[in-house]
């Protein structure tokens, strides 16, 4: 187990050193200059050449980044060119709010995607069951920026029961976190369709009928959590596409996080804010594929880490 | 050498002034209804990058710089007349060479310290040091010893000089007639150096100035609490005990939340597309007020590359754009341009005719060029709402007379890139250039038309350079008196000279929308002030 850790950590650096790389590499051939976006549109040449020469960006291309990961080691992010700040204290104040939306995102998909899969298992081949499939399709397939106004227009605006965008509040988290989850809610209720079903083909669940239990204890005491288990791990994963879902999610609300950091250095070639939020959102999405690899065997004795 | 004195401080004075007399006669009458108090919220898409003078350069942080802090000039509110701000008068020399200020007593900084001529001297000596990395270093360029600074060779600029605590001797090494205006500029706010100093680089998060708010509180990527300074050396103002700036929030939303009484006025304006919904409803167009704005919207055509190196093919383009249609398409939020200067613009040619719409003629001309079949070129735009669909007009019009443009949607950085380096035929200015730095008919010329701009990386993106053409534009530089009625026709003869050549289209003058929630008081023109962008903070109010 210790050793799997250890290797899978070593792993996990090399693919953040890959990330690095290939954004650092990637912004550095991107036809448009960081020094201008600082200079202005009045600067002289000589004012241009003099900051790119601050900067260092006028050193090759190695240089450059052999001297952007010597700070990263040292647990420096370096400065945003165009705020003048330290790009670990930009992202500090906006990761929480991100985290936040996350967990809110994780608690809403869970809730409206294993409730709609079990019932549709449940009801299998009906009406009802065919209803919500349909639905979690188009959940899967809506683009977020239209979810969200969609939502933000009818419970916030028509119906006032949400404030319109901002941070703060539990009621502010809503609206939000919906957005971000109703398309995570579509696959899960597809997955806990299926998983539920194949269960409930299962031997013992019918020697749990034929031993004369109710139903409804049958379906959540020994059902459910053999049901959720292929669930779980994917919780990990969905961190990964909740990173790319909230700049979207973010801008629409006005919710403060890194999509939002992220969005608005890209317009202006901001590359050290860039360089962080991709890190920032690397290191996340291998942690949770991290995490959910290593409680996997303890949802299922079965599965041993090696 | 005889001093021409300018006192500024009253009206009465100024009238009997040799010069610029005009331009400070009246200074502003405080809105008699006014009455202090009271909290707003204004909202911005964009996250304030920095405070701090010498470096903010963006639409959402231009007028709250201006509200922390102050210049040695200023401009009258809702105007583009210059008024004295913490200079209370200067003289110049008779050559226009020398500017000795006088300073205003009894300035206190927001930490309590008294403003003397030394932090004048400081702030100017760091907005021209290149460590300071400031976009707008540039605009000082006629101060004496200026390219010492630039070259890193010098400390200090050698041209500005501390006579005594209260006066501060400014010499050029040119005559600049612009210089008031760049002293009016946000880059060359009084800043003190103590402050600077304690925080360094993240001075432009504790910004600490002479201004009519100060900086109570600022959560990053959420909201700026500006608190009014009781001790604002100009009296009775600012009205507004606190301003709350919200953002990250879409202009969308915004307006969702003034519709429901939330916000007081959304920054970023009323989105494309709900404009027609906001006019069409009276109650919600009576809260939207309109005004000019210094800015152009125009198509480089890159006179280096063929087949834009032919004026006939110039020409012909200037002649096939159907610029009224171009209008329309964005809610006739602009009127039709033929000339580079924007109307409210001094300098501006009122019977000027340029180039008419006529696809007869456009062809005649390109035939005449040699081209009859016309050719294939490409046309680069900023991708963003509604400068594609511009592109797609401007692409349809210019099909109509032969013309094939592959339209090259870019991100602004890399459309900026391109027009630098020379290698976009045609470029759709629209979302990136150009709107004026102060009101003045030489901040259209030098970086955008002239040969100064025209170089690598410069934002001259038609490379036109015109040695005759910039001479003049020196020479017209060289008044004293910005507003000088000689001067003024000059810059006027310069851009119908440049316009003979054809080196833009010019497609027309955005109009600025303002919306506000109705408890907003104070004059219409404080919302599209056309200098504080979007709205003078110090100046309005609140009615409940």
């Amino acid at each position: 187990m210790l050793a799997y850790l250890a290797r899978r950590l070593i792993q996990a650096a090399l693919i953040l050193l890959g990330v690095s790389f290939i954004t650092f590499f990637l912004l550095y051939v991107l036809p448009a200059d960081p020094v201008r976006q600082i200079a202005g549109r009045s600067a002289t040449a000589q004012t241009v050449e003099n900051i790119r020469h601050q900067l260092g960006l006028d050193q090759p291309f190695v240089v450059q980044y052999w001297r952007y990961l010597v700070g990263l080691v040292q647990g420096d992010m370096g400065r945003s060119y165009l705020q003048k700040t330290d790009v670990a204290t930009l992202i500090m104040a906006r990761l929480p709010a991100t985290l936040l939306l996350m967990l809110g995102a994780i608690v809403a998909e869970l809730v409206i995607g294993l409730t709609l899969g079990i019932i549709a298992a449940i009801r299998r081949g009906g009406a009802l069951d065919q209803t919500l499939m349909i639905t979690s399709f188009v959940a899967v397939s809506a683009p977020q920026f239209v979810v969200g106004l969609l939502l933000l227009y009818v419970f916030a605006v028509k119906l006032s029961w949400f404030p319109i965008g901002g941070y703060g509040s539990f009621s502010n988290l809503v609206l939000p976190a919906l957005t971000l989850g109703i398309m995570g809610s579509g696959w899960y209720s597809r997955m806990m369709r299926s998983s539920m079903i194949d269960v409930l083909r299962s031997d013992y669940i019918r020697t749990a009928r034929a031993k004369g239990l109710r139903r409804s204890r049958v379906l959540v005491l020994h059902a459910m959590p053999n049901a959720i288990l292929p669930i779980i791990a994917m919780i990990g994963i969905d961190i990964g596409i909740f990173m790319s879902g909230i700049v979207v999610v973010e801008s629409v609300f006005g919710w403060p996080g890194i999509g939002q950091l992220a969005w608005q250095a890209i317009q202006r070639v901001d590359i050290p804010i860039i360089m962080g939020v991709t890190l920032v959102s690397a290191c996340a999405i291998v942690l949770g594929n991290l995490i959910a690899d290593m409680i996997t065997p303890f949802i299922d004795p079965r599965i041993k880490l090696r | 050498m005889s001093l021409m004195k300018t006192m500024l401080t009253t009206s009465a004075l100024a009238v009997s002034l040799s010069f610029a007399g005009a331009a400070l006669a009246q200074d502003y009458q405080p809105d008699p209804n006014a009455k202090p108090g009271g909290n707003i919220i204004v909202t911005y898409k964009d996250d304030v990058a920095t405070l701090d003078p010498a470096i903010g350069y963006d639409w959402q942080n231009w007028s709250m710089i201006k509200s922390l802090f102050d210049g040695l000039m200023d401009y009258v509110p809702g105007t583009t007349e210059l008024r004295p701000g913490l200079a209370e008068s200067y003289d110049v020399s008779d050559d226009g060479k020398t500017f000795t200020f006088h300073l205003r007593p009894g300035v206190k900084f927001h930490n309590g310290r008294e403003m003397t001529a030394d932090d004048v001297k400081y702030s100017l000596d760091r907005v021209t040091n290149p460590v300071t990395q400031s976009p707008g270093a540039g605009f000082f360029a006629s101060i004496m010893g200026y390219d010492a600074m630039a070259d890193g060779s010098a400390s200090e600029l050698s041209g500005v000089e501390v006579v005594d605590p209260a006066t501060v001797k400014i010499t050029l090494s040119r005559p600049d007639a612009t210089f008031l205006h760049v002293m009016a500029l946000n880059f060359a706010s009084i800043v003190p150096k103590e402050a600077v100093e304690e925080w360094g680089a993240d001075f432009g998060k504790h910004p600490v100035g002479t201004g009519a708010y100060k900086l109570a509180d600022w959560t990053i990527g959420q909201q700026l609490v500006f608190a009014k300074n009781t001790e604002y050396w100009r009296a009775g103002v600012p009205y507004l005990d606190q301003i709350t700036f919200e953002v990250g929030q879409e202009p969308i939303v915004a307006l969702l939340r003034l519709q429901k009484g939330e916000v007081d006025v959304p920054g970023d304006g009323i989105p494309p597309a709900k404009f027609e919904e906001v006019m069409n409803n009276p109650a919600e167009k009576a809260r939207v007020v309109e005004g000019g704005q210094l800015q152009t919207g125009y198509i480089t055509l890159n006179v280096k590359t063929p087949p834009f190196d032919n004026l006939k093919v110039r020409e012909a383009v200037n002649m096939a754009i159907n610029k009224k249609r171009i209008t329309q398409m964005i809610n006739g939020r602009a009127i039709p341009a033929n000339q580079p200067l924007p109307p409210s613009m001094p300098g501006y040619i009122k019977d000027y005719k340029g180039y008419s719409f006529d696809d007869a003629a456009a062809k005649k001309l390109l035939a005449e060029a040699g081209f009859a079949d016309g050719f294939t070129t490409e046309l680069y735009v900023m991708n963003t709402d509604p400068n594609p669909r511009i592109a797609q007009a401007i692409q349809q019009d210019l099909k109509a007379i032969g013309i094939t443009a592959e339209i090259k949607s870019l991100a602004q950085a890399n459309v900026i890139e391109a027009g630098g380096a020379g290698k976009a035929p045609m470029i759709w200015s629209g979302g990136m250039a150009w709107i004026a730095d102060f009101p003045d008919p030489s901040n259209f010329y030098g970086p955008i038309l002239g040969c100064a701009g025209a170089g690598e990386g410069g934002w001259n993106w038609s490379k036109f350079c015109d040695p005759e053409i910039d001479a003049e534009a020196t020479k017209a530089d060289s008044f004293t008196d910005p507003a000088d009625p000689k001067r003024l026709a000059m810059w006027s003869d310069v851009y119908e000279k440049v316009m003979e050549q054809a080196p833009w289209v010019p497609i027309f003058n955005e109009q600025r929308y303002t919306m506000k929630s109705e408890r907003m008081g104070g004059a219409d023109n404080l919302y599209v002030d056309p200098v504080s962008i979007p709205v003078n903070y110090d100046y309005v109010y609140v009615t409940k």
